[in-house]
C-alpha cells in the first residue's frame, strides 16, 4: 500500500486530483453509495432488526415478564405469533426485549472496544519510542493467551452478571484492535501526505485527526461490524452458562437456557433465539466481509 | 535456527509472567478473609487468636512481592492452594479434569484440522465452480452458529428425539461424537475459509504455472507443487485454533456435562471460586503458550524465511 502511494507521489498530476480542500475520508463513503446488493441487503436487515430491537417496548405485544398460567407452552395463534414459552410468556415479546438486551450489550461492548483499541493505537503507533515498546510488549503479552480466557479471568473477579460481563468483553477485547491499528499507524506515518504536513508545521495532533485518523476509518467499520457479531455469539453463550444476563431478564441465551427441557415438544423455543442469534452473527459477517471485498477492490 | 528458537522462548517469558501474576491476584482478591473461610469450614466460629496464628501460618501478613514469591513456588510445584468452596486442592480439583479436557481438545483438534483443511482445499481447487460456492455458503453458516445452540439441537435430535447417541456424560467414542461436532465446526469453519484462499494464492504464483506449462499432470501439480506451499501458512493457524478449541470446551463441556477443566471453570466462576479460576487461567494459558511455541517452531523449522526475517538477519 504504501509504495502505491510513494508512486503516486513520484508522478503527481498525471490525472486530475481532487481539489485539496475535499477530505480523503470521504472516498470509501462515495463508493459505498455506489456498492452491490451484496453490501446493501445485509445492512439493511441488519439495520432493521438492530432498529426493531431497540424499539422493543413499542413493538413488543406483551410485557415479556409477565406470567399466564393458563397458556403455558401455548403453539403460534393469532395472539401469540410465536406462543407462548414454559410460564406463559410471550415469545414473541421476549424475543424483542431479549434482542434489546443481546444487541444493546454487543453495540455497546463493541464501540467501546474500537475506541479503547483506536486511543491506544493511534497514541501507540504515533508517538512511538520507549511508550510505544512498553505498549506493543503489553499487547503482544495480552494477545498470547485466548481472549475469551482473559474474559473469564476478569469475570471471575467481578462476579457473573450484565455489567460484569460487559466490563470483562471490552476489557479483554480491546487488545486485539490496538494492534490492528497501531500496525497500520505505523505504515500511514510513512506515507507522503503524511511526511509533506509534517514538514509544513503540522502539529501531533492535527496530523492525527486530519491525516492519519481518517484513513483508518474503513478498518474502524470492518472491525467493528465483524466484532459486533463476535460478541453476540460470546454474550449469549455466556447467558445461557448463567454468567451473563441473570433471569427473569430476557437474553437469547438465558431463554434457550430456561427453556432446554422443552425443546423436544416445542422445537419453536429452540428455534426462535437460535435462529436469532446466528442471522445476526451471520449478517455481521455478510456486511464486514462485503465492506472489506469493497476496499480491496478500491486498492 | 538455534537463535530463532531462543528468540522465541524468551518472548514467552513476559507472558508467562503475567500469567502468573494474573493467577496469583485472582487468588490473593479472596472475598473476606482466606484465614476465617479456612477455619469456619471446619464448623463453627474460630477465636481472633486462632485466626491470627493461622493468617500467619498462611503468610497473609506478608507484603505483596513476598506472597507472590511463596505462591509462585508453591504452584511450580503444583499447590494451588484450596477451593473456597469445599476446600480441596485445587490442583486436585483440576488435575484429575486435565485428561478428559485434552482427550476432548485432542479429538476435536484432529477433526478441526481434517475438515478444515480437507474441505478448505478442495474449495481452493474448485474455485468458483458449484462446489467451491456451496462450500462458502456452508462455512459462512456454520461460522455463524453458535456452538451452545448446535449443541443443543444435536442432543434434541440426535440423542432425545432419534436415540442414537448418549445425551452427555463421560465415556468411549460413544459419548465423544456430539460434543466433538459442536465444537470443531465453528473453528473448523475459519480454517476452511483460511485454507481456500492460501490455495487459491499458491495456485496463481508464477512457479505453479511454470510447472503447469510444463505439461505436468494435475496431481503431481496439487501434490507436489500446491500443496506444501498452500499448507506452510496453516501451520500456525493450527496453535491458533488450537486456542479457540480450549475456549470453546468451557461452553461445550458444561452442556454435555463433560467431566473437564472448563465445566469446573464454569462453576468456579458461577461461586466465585477464584483459585480455581486463577489456576485454570494459568494452566490453559501455559498450555496455549506451549502450543503455540510447537507449531512457531515446526513453521519455522519448515520454511526458512522465517526463522531468517526473525533473527534479523538476511531475511528481508
Amino acid at each position: 500500500m504504501s509504495s502505491l502511494s510513494n508512486v503516486a507521489g513520484a508522478f503527481p498530476a498525471t490525472r486530475p486530483r481532487p481539489a485539496i480542500h475535499e477530505r480523503p475520508d470521504m472516498r470509501p463513503l462515495r463508493w459505498l453509495g455506489k456498492q452491490k446488493l451484496s453490501l446493501l441487503i445485509p445492512s439493511a436487515l441488519l439495520l432493521s432488526i438492530v432498529v426493531a430491537s431497540i424499539l422493543a417496548s413499542v413493538l413488543a405485544p406483551y410485557n415479556p415478564n409477565a406470567l399466564d398460567m393458563q397458556q403455558m407452552l401455548a403453539s403460534p395463534s393469532p395472539e401469540h405469533p410465536l406462543g407462548t414459552d414454559q410460564l406463559g410468556r410471550d415469545v414473541l415479546s421476549r424475543i424483542l426485549y431479549g434482542g434489546r438486551t443481546t444487541i444493546v450489550m454487543s453495540l455497546i461492548g463493541t464501540v467501546a472496544t474500537v475506541t479503547l483499541g483506536l486511543v491506544v493505537g493511534l497514541t501507540s503507533g504515533y508517538i512511538g519510542g520507549r511508550f510505544d515498546l512498553i505498549v506493543s510488549t503489553l499487547l503482544t503479552v495480552l494477545l498470547s493467551v485466548p481472549s475469551l480466557l482473559l474474559t473469564l479471568a476478569i469475570l471471575g473477579i467481578l462476579g457473573a452478571g450484565t455489567e460484569g460481563l460487559l466490563i470483562a468483553l471490552i476489557g479483554a477485547g480491546w487488545v486485539g484492535h490496538a494492534r490492528i491499528f497501531r500496525s497500520s499507524v505505523l505504515s500511514l506515518r510513512e506515507t507522503v501526505y503524511v511526511e509533506a504536513a509534517e514538514s509544513i508545521g503540522a502539529s501531533r495532533g492535527r496530523i492525527l485527526w486530519r491525516h492519519i485518523f481518517p484513513n483508518l476509518m474503513t478498518s474502524v467499520v470492518v472491525l467493528a461490524t465483524l466484532d459486533l457479531g463476535a460478541l453476540i455469539l460470546t454474550i449469549t453463550s455466556l447467558s445461557f452458562l448463567g454468567l451473563g444476563v441473570q433471569p427473569p431478564n430476557a437474553d437469547w441465551g438465558t431463554m434457550l437456557n430456561e427453556a432446554r427441557t422443552y425443546f423436544g415438544q416445542y422445537p419453536l423455543l429452540a428455534v426462535a433465539p437460535g435462529v436469532c442469534i446466528s442471522l445476526v452473527a451471520l449478517l455481521c459477517n455478510l456486511v464486514g466481509d462485503a465492506i472489506r471485498d469493497v476496499v480491496d477492490v478500491g486498492h | 535456527m538455534g537463535r530463532y528458537v531462543i528468540n522465541r522462548l524468551a518472548a514467552a517469558i513476559p507472558t508467562l509472567l503475567l500469567l502468573t501474576l494474573t493467577a496469583f491476584l485472582l487468588n490473593s482478591a479472596a472475598r473476606g478473609d482466606p484465614a476465617t473461610n479456612a477455619l469456619r469450614a471446619g464448623g463453627q466460629e474460630p477465636t481472633p487468636e486462632a485466626i491470627t496464628a493461622y493468617r500467619e501460618q498462611l503468610g497473609l501478613d506478608d507484603p505483596l512481592p513476598v506472597r507472590y514469591a511463596t505462591w509462585l513456588g508453591n504452584a511450580l510445584q503444583g499447590d494451588f492452594g484450596r477451593s473456597f468452596i469445599d476446600q480441596r486442592e485445587v490442583s486436585e480439583i483440576l488435575g484429575e479434569r486435565i485428561g478428559p479436557t485434552l482427550r476432548l481438545g485432542l479429538a476435536a483438534f484432529i477433526f478441526t484440522t481434517i475438515l478444515g483443511v480437507g474441505a478448505g482445499l478442495l474449495f481452493g481447487l474448485f474455485a468458483n465452480t458449484w462446489i467451491d460456492y456451496g462450500g462458502r455458503v456452508g462455512s459462512l453458516l456454520l461460522a455463524s452458529i453458535p456452538s451452545f445452540w448446535l449443541a443443543l439441537l444435536l442432543i434434541t435430535y440426535v440423542s432425545e428425539k432419534w436415540q442414537l447417541l448418549p445425551v452427555a456424560g463421560y465415556g468411549g467414542l460413544k459419548f465423544m461424537i456430539l460434543p466433538v461436532l459442536a465444537l470443531s465446526l465453528g473453528p473448523a469453519a475459519s480454517l476452511m475459509r483460511f485454507t481456500r484462499s492460501g490455495m487459491i494464492e499458491v495456485w496463481r504464483q508464477d512457479y505453479v504455472r511454470t510447472a503447469r506449462s510444463k505439461g505436468l499432470r494435475q496431481t503431481f501439480l496439487v501434490m507436489r507443487h500446491a500443496l506444501p506451499n498452500a499448507l506452510l501458512p496453516i501451520t500456525t493457524l493450527l496453535g491458533l485454533r488450537f486456542g479457540q478449541l480450549l475456549a470453546g470446551a468451557i461452553v461445550i463441556e458444561s452442556i454435555f456435562a463433560w467431566p473437564g477443566m472448563g465445566s469446573a471453570l464454569i462453576s468456579a466462576i458461577s461461586g466465585r471460586d477464584l483459585p480455581v479460576i486463577g489456576a485454570y487461567v494459568l494452566i490453559a494459558g501455559v498450555l496455549f503458550i506451549v502450543v503455540n511455541l510447537v507449531t512457531d517452531l515446526g513453521y519455522a523449522f519448515l520454511d526458512p524465511r522465517v526463522r531468517l526475517d526473525a533473527t534479523g538477519g538476511r531475511g528481508a
